[in-house]
């Protein structure tokens, strides 16, 4: 069975707000949901089926179905971290594939910047977590983890600082635009590798925004899809790969997208060079270069290369990525990125992304996220969307 | 530049039912690894079944103490005290998170050879790190 030309993308919508001190976090997914349902010209009525990972609040998804008082036939509470909202895409196709369900709404929503929750804190993930004993006396914070990954990279491949920064500068060229981004303000290779060392080598100015907000997406199947007045986002192919420490024979210099990658194009049945927009997760600048090296963008080791001198920038360069400002100058919210890089993606195939940025005859577009870190566990999720 | 190593109050692990025989072996300046009897791989973090195989056959072997350094970070801004998070691949072929420790962290580089040292967490529990060799 294939998820091609199942399920199609009929709703979406980012949250405006990039501080919310005076909401809750259910507040937050409640109004993601609605923004994402009136986005699509649907009622509230017509989602029966929610999907909703680790940021929302409760057992699972019950506690904002509940809040948000939804009547489903199918729930599913997937967590990969921040790639969870693409994954969630390909469930709720496979849902809607398998008639469990007609109308998914996938929300997200978090308020890190209010609680002063950043990627320089140790975490547990709760009790009997079995590889916390071992790890966290070292301090291991998100910043450094993604940092051990980015050392190890220049090592082998000789990918440089200059190269990582490239990547902030494309965020900032279109961030530039967004009204709504958090960081508006062009940056170049300069000011980034001048910037603060956070954790060696990555510095401020490689690291993604903390922000409070959110985001929600309606997936639906065609014939409703096709009822509604807005424009055909079908969903072509979708993958998942989680990818860990590997019992001690750890290798950094590979994600997750090694796997989820190639399996998304088999399914949507499309090549590299017909993608006109990508949406690649930008938790920190060598986060872009490694996925698009793993998604087969350009060879392994490569990556700093392909990156550099503009080549993400709309317009001008060759692969335009993240073209709202992306997590590294736009919005992380829940400090979790996925599901903005669909938003992002839905909008360019839509053309309804801003004209300074929006992609030419945009009809393919590909999201992809990882989800926890590079540096020891993650989720890797893709999805390929075409514009009918 | 120069950055100093100092100690820093570290973490207590949260220790899981199976973890203790580790901990204890590390009071006694040893560090163990678990090997499994059924695909004779040897294993890091230590746990109850073989990652490879999922056999429960698993026992713990002493490695030896010495390795080299895969990859690290010294971490700047995550405190009051810079520190130096690694990865270090043991000579037995298993890489373990853990700590640079006792020397100019920023004379730290992928590839060098380090041995095993230990510092304490903040109940006094030993904790294994390396410091150059």
């Amino acid at each position: 069975m294939t998820i091609k030309g199942k399920a199609y993308i009929v709703g979406a919508f980012e949250h405006p707000t990039r501080k919310a001190p005076d909401k809750s976090v259910a507040q937050l997914h409640a109004e993601c949901a609605r923004g994402a349902i009136e986005d699509a010209g649907l009622k509230k009525e017509d989602i029966d089926g929610y999907f909703c990972a680790g940021d929302a609040p409760g057992m699972g998804g019950i506690s904002m179905t509940n809040y948000m008082g939804l009547k489903l036939r199918h729930i599913d509470s997937t967590d990969t971290g921040g790639s969870s909202y693409i994954v969630h895409v390909g469930h709720a196709a496979e849902a809607i594939a398998a008639g469990k369900c007609n109308v998914a709404l996938i929300t997200l929503s978090g308020r890190p910047r209010s609680e002063g929750s950043s990627g320089m804190q140790v975490r547990s993930r709760g009790s009997a977590v079995p590889e916390e004993p071992f790890e966290i006396p070292y301090g291991p914070v998100t910043v450094n983890l993604y940092a051990m990954a980015a050392m190890r990279h220049m090592h082998e491949f000789g990918t440089t600082a200059e190269q990582l920064a490239w990547v902030k500068v494309a965020a900032s060229h279109h961030a530039q635009h967004n009204p709504n981004a958090m960081l508006r303000e062009v940056v170049t290779v300069k000011d980034v590798v001048e910037s603060p060392l956070v954790a060696d080598p990555l510095h401020r100015l490689d690291c993604c925004v903390v922000s409070d907000g959110g985001g929600a997406l309606i997936v639906a199947r065609p014939e409703i899809a096709k009822s509604l007045k807005r424009p055909l986002v079908k969903v072509l192919g979708t993958a998942e790969a989680p990818k860990h420490t590997m019992g001690g024979k750890l290798d950094l210099t590979y994600s997750g997208a090694a796997w989820s990658g190639p399996r998304c194009f088999e399914e949507a049945g499309v090549k590299h060079a017909d993608i006109k927009y990508a949406s690649i997760y930008d938790s920190f600048t060598i986060t872009v270069v490694m996925q698009l090296e793993d998604l087969g963008f350009c060879k392994k080791g490569e990556g700093g290369k392909f990156v550099a001198d503009g080549n993400l920038i709309a317009g001008s360069g060759k692969l335009p990525f993240n073209t709202d400002g992306g997590g590294l100058c736009n919005n992380h919210p829940a400090n979790r990125g996925g599901i903005t890089k669909v938003i992002e993606a839905v909008r360019q195939l839509r053309g309804e992304a801003h004209p300074a940025v929006q992609v030419k005859n945009c009809n393919l577009a590909l999201a992809h996220g990882t989800g926890g870190s590079l540096g020891h566990r993650h989720g890797s999720a893709t999805v390929i969307m075409e514009r009918e | 530049m120069a950055t100093a190593y100092q100690d820093r109050k570290l973490a207590d692990p949260a220790i899981n039912v199976g973890d203790e025989r580790y901990f204890e072996a590390a009071a006694e300046g040893k560090l163990l690894l678990k090997k499994c009897d059924e695909c004779g791989e040897v294993h890091h973090f230590p746990r109850g079944v073989c990652p490879f195989c999922l056999s429960s056959k698993v026992d713990w072997i002493e490695a030896k103490g010495t390795g080299t350094i895969y990859s690290y970070s010294v971490t700047r801004r995550a405190g009051p005290t810079p520190y130096c998070i690694a990865y270090v691949k043991l000579d037995e072929g298993v890489t373990m998170m853990t700590n640079i420790v006792d020397c100019d962290l920023d004379s730290v580089r992928i590839g060098q050879k380090v041995r095993l040292t230990f510092k304490q967490s903040a109940n006094g529990t030993a904790i294994p790190m390396f410091a150059l060799a």
